[in-house]
């Protein structure tokens, strides 16, 4: 019988756990300094957490793993975790109040049945719960941009879009609200021609929003220039839009490049004002927005919400190994030359250790994807080092000798 | 490799055989709805052909057991609305055999949000009540799967039932009202999609497209039509809080059910029924009756839709081996219906025990099949006997034919033994003995109605002892 992973997910190498810890890490750093605090939920919610409207589009339900726990005799049904936004909010609602600045590194599950992505995705997000005003929605976008930056990472691409607006302008194309509901669903489920498609059917709607749905704004201007346009013929959208046109201008002040792109709102179905998403080339690597109404629907009362997720398994293959070499320790293998000295080995790895050395005992004679070699006798020499690159072998007695060699080296 | 088919028993036996006829098969036997049997055609020699449960045909399919096979959408779409990547393609509609899915209740106004308390829907197609409940955008639902009588749950102990009908109308023999149309089906003929894209079937498939009338209107799936509802009959019942609410099987346990209840004095008014009634009336004040399948029972009272329920061990063990920390239990032993749970394999098989199995199924490539009835029974006796990568198909009865092609070994029960010899196949081990039993829920009831049950139960015992 050949033995093999489970169709669908993925194996870390340790060369990918490397990128994946670096990439957490760094979100980890991040969010601290910006004085998030961490939180994990269990990867088992109840599935009535993920169905009510306004959470989960029908679509993303459609594939997620539901099952009936050893105990679930009532009919009821328990869920792999789908999505990373709800239980947070669950959680917040159950045992938190006030101003709550959260972040997490979970696993969410989502079938997938191309051989393309993975079922299993992990994601580092970050939920600014209690907080509704723009600035709310600069800080999410600017922290998540430190952390992309940070990464090394070139050409991020923003794309603004507003949940409230789309849903204003279904309004306005004339749909029932059983129709506007399905079209806000293929909206974000990623359905950027749906608006145009629709908007196609009324032709007097259209006229007026085309520009609007076609093009693609860069400043705070575009906004204000269709809100002069549509003030009188619609003023429903007045509202949406001056909230996304304030949060619009306050990232031009701070200097925030975006696009953006009221068609292309792919997120959730949470989502009630602005939706951001970040893009390098054509693979998505992150995104989040604003969901008012989610924490009011679990009844955990008026409070405000947004949160921003980022793809620590597509970030983690997009790094540039230079990032990885500036974080990376050095790695050293410790070799018994001759008998005896096995206790002095283990002591010698053990400082190496303290002194911020990756330090691993030679088990079967290999060089592996170590650095240098240092090899320990019984007598003296006690220690010989040898520069795995260069050939080059010195030899001293004591370990401070031989950590200021090291070090003198410059480790790598 | 010989062509394998699988052809419908029930519903659509009569015309599937008709239309088979008109397609020129010239089948020997097929007409029969008891037992699995292997007609043979005079056209088409070659082919492997089998007679299945209806439910069996899809599971059949997408496993590659069989490579063509008939049955109705409903069922295809029950496993392809919770697996949509199997490998089963629907190759043409065959147009008869109409019927719908309805999700219907026992009055037209049924809330969907029930104040938080989850909507609670009874079925034999427990995938598409959940796929029926998520497009409803029910926060909060319970889905009970059951073998039968769906339509015998609401208002009582179900919000709503989602069953088939040929038509609309159907319903109001049942005394409901639609609340929504999941799917309108007709007969398919499908396909394995590796044997469709490997194997020569066009010769089969041509014989039956041949046969069909030209395409007449489309079938349209899952589209949800809400309808005008017609008054109900079954009135949600005020059920007074210290009503006992007892459980009897439909089927084959009625008289053995009818002598006991009889023996201990308890009488009741038209059960069995020939209308196909299922509350009959009883002689004991303050309690109500309804009929069920007894494989149902033990979820109904774990869930405290029923305080007492007459079922069989096997399905009380079926239910804890799927839910162990369940309520119910069984409060007496009926010492009826005896029949033995076995394990079993074909006679062509070198193994004669469990641990006979476990050296078997060792350095085995393909994993080991299990087919029952039974599945958690079936799932627990492969866990606990290692038996390494395995599969557990699931039947709806009659699981012998399934051995020695379409599964290794079968999780069984058996009254003498004869059925299981007769099919050139032996028993290697015996999991339970299970009798008819009377089964309850641990939970605490109040003091009137604890009374009630004790005495109910002590009557049953005493007609036990009086056998």
């Amino acid at each position: 019988m050949k033995i093999q992973r489970c169709k669908g997910m993925r194996d870390f190498s340790p060369a990918e756990m490397k990128g994946f810890r670096l990439v957490e890490g760094l979100c980890r750093d991040v969010c601290s300094g910006w004085g998030y605090r961490e939180v994990r939920t269990p990867t088992i919610e109840y599935l009535h957490l993920f169905t009510s409207a306004g959470t989960l589009t029908p679509g993303r339900l459609g594939k997620v793993y539901s099952f009936l726990d050893w105990d679930g005799w009532s009919g009821e049904r328990v869920v792999l975790r789908p999505d990373g936004t709800i239980p947070v909010a669950r959680m917040y609602t159950e045992s938190m109040q006030g101003m709550a600045r959260l972040f997490y590194a979970a696993n969410l599950f989502m079938f997938e049945s191309g051989g393309e992505e993975t079922r299993e995705r992990w994601q580092c997000g970050a939920e600014l719960i209690g907080a509704g005003s723009a600035m709310a929605d600069a800080e999410l976008i600017t922290l998540s941009l430190e952390v992309l930056k940070k990464l090394g990472l070139k050409g991020v691409e923003l794309r603004l879009s507003h949940a409230g607006l789309i849903k204003a302008l279904l309004v306005k194309l004339g749909l029932t609200p059983e129709e506007q509901g399905r079209m806000f669903d293929r909206i974000l489920d990623g359905d950027a021609m749906a608006l145009a498609e629709i908007s196609r059917e009324s032709p007097e709607v259209s006229d007026t929003l085309r520009p609007f749905l076609g093009l693609k704004g860069q400043t705070p201007d575009f906004l204000r220039n269709q809100r002069a346009l549509l003030t009188r013929s619609m003023p429903e959208i007045c509202q949406p839009l001056d909230d996304f046109l304030q949060t619009v201008a306050l990232l031009d002040e701070l200097g925030v490049k975006y696009q953006i792109s009221v068609a292309s709102g792919a997120g959730f179905e949470y989502y009630t004002g602005i939706i951001f998403q970040y893009f390098i080339g054509r693979d998505k690597v992150g995104g989040g927005g604003r969901y008012d109404a989610l924490i009011p629907s679990m009844g955990g009362g008026d409070v405000p919400a947004s949160g921003f997720a980022l793809y620590l398994d597509r970030l983690m293959d997009m790094i540039s190994p230079e990032v990885f070499i500036k974080t990376a320790p050095v790695r050293i293998l410790v070799r018994v030359k001759s008998g005896g000295a096995v206790k002095e080995a283990f002591t010698l790895a053990g400082r190496l250790r303290e002194a911020g050395y990756v330090a691993g005992l030679d088990l079967d004679g290999k060089k592996g994807d170590f650095r240098w070699i240092v090899e320990v006798r019984s007598a003296a020499p006690v220690f010989s080092i040898v520069d795995i690159k260069t050939k080059k072998k010195t030899e001293t007695s004591t370990v401070k000798e031989l950590l200021k060699r090291l070090e003198g080296e410059g480790g790598g | 490799m010989a062509v394998k088919i699988a052809l419908p028993k029930g519903r659509l036996l009569r015309k599937t055989a008709a239309m088979l006829q008109k397609a020129g098969w010239g089948l020997d036997e097929y007409t029969s709805n008891m037992g699995f049997y292997r007609p043979k055609s005079r056209k088409f020699p070659g082919p492997l052909i089998r007679v299945f449960h209806e439910k069996d045909i899809p599971i059949q399919i997408a496993m590659g057991n069989y490579d063509l096979g008939i049955c109705c959408l409903d069922w295809i779409e029950e496993l392809l609305v919770k697996y949509p990547s199997s490998n089963l393609i629907k190759v043409r509609d065959l147009l008869y055999g109409r019927g719908a899915l309805y999700a219907a209740a026992a009055s037209p106004q049924v809330d969907m949000r029930q104040n938080g308390a989850p909507v609670r829907i009874a079925s034999e197609y427990p995938n598409l009540a959940e796929a029926f409940a998520l497009r409803k955008r029910m926060s909060r639902f319970s889905i009970f799967p059951v073998w039968g009588a769906a339509e015998a749950y609401p208002p009582e102990n179900a919000e709503m039932a989602l069953l088939s009908v040929k038509h609309g109308e159907g319903l109001a023999d049942y005394g409901m009202v639609p609340v929504g149309r999941m799917l309108d089906f007709s007969a398919f003929l499908i396909a394995n999609r590796n044997s469709w894209e490997t194997k020569n079937l066009d010769k089969i498939v041509a014989s039956i497209c041949d046969s069909l009338p030209e395409a007449g209107e489309k079938t349209a799936a899952g589209e949800e039509i809400n309808e005008a509802g017609t008054p109900a009959r079954n009135r949600p019942v005020e059920i007074e809080s210290d009503t006992v609410r007892l459980a009897l099987p439909d089927g084959h346990q009625q008289q053995a059910t009818v002598n006991l209840l009889n023996r201990a004095g308890i009488g009741l008014d038209d059960y069995p029924s020939a209308t196909g009634n299922r509350r009959p009336g009883i002689n004991i004040d303050g309690v109500t009756v309804k009929v069920i399948r007894p494989q149902d029972m033990p979820l109904q009272i774990a869930n405290g839709n029923f305080d007492l329920a007459i079922t069989g061990r096997d399905w009380l063990t079926e239910h804890l081996d799927q839910f162990p920390s369940s309520p119910v239990r069984e409060l007496l032993d009926l010492k009826s219906s005896r029949v033995r749970i076995v394990a079993v394999v074909s006679r062509e098989l070198p193994v004669d025990d469990s641990a006979g199995l476990r050296r078997l199924v060792t350095g085995r490539e393909e994993p080991f099949r299990v087919a029952s009835e039974y599945v958690n029974i079936a799932d627990r006796y492969a866990r606990d006997n290692h038996l390494g990568r395995y599969r557990v198909i699931p039947t709806w009865g009659a699981t012998e034919a399934f051995l020695p092609e379409d599964a290794d070994m079968l999780i069984e029960n058996t009254e003498t033994g004869r059925t299981i010899a007769r099919h050139n196949l032996k028993i290697i081990d015996t999991l339970f003995i299970s009798t008819g039993c009377l089964v309850g829920s641990r939970e605490d009831v109040s003091g009137v109605k604890k009374k009630k049950i004790e005495a109910i139960v002590a009557r049953l015992r005493q007609a036990v002892e009086d056998k």
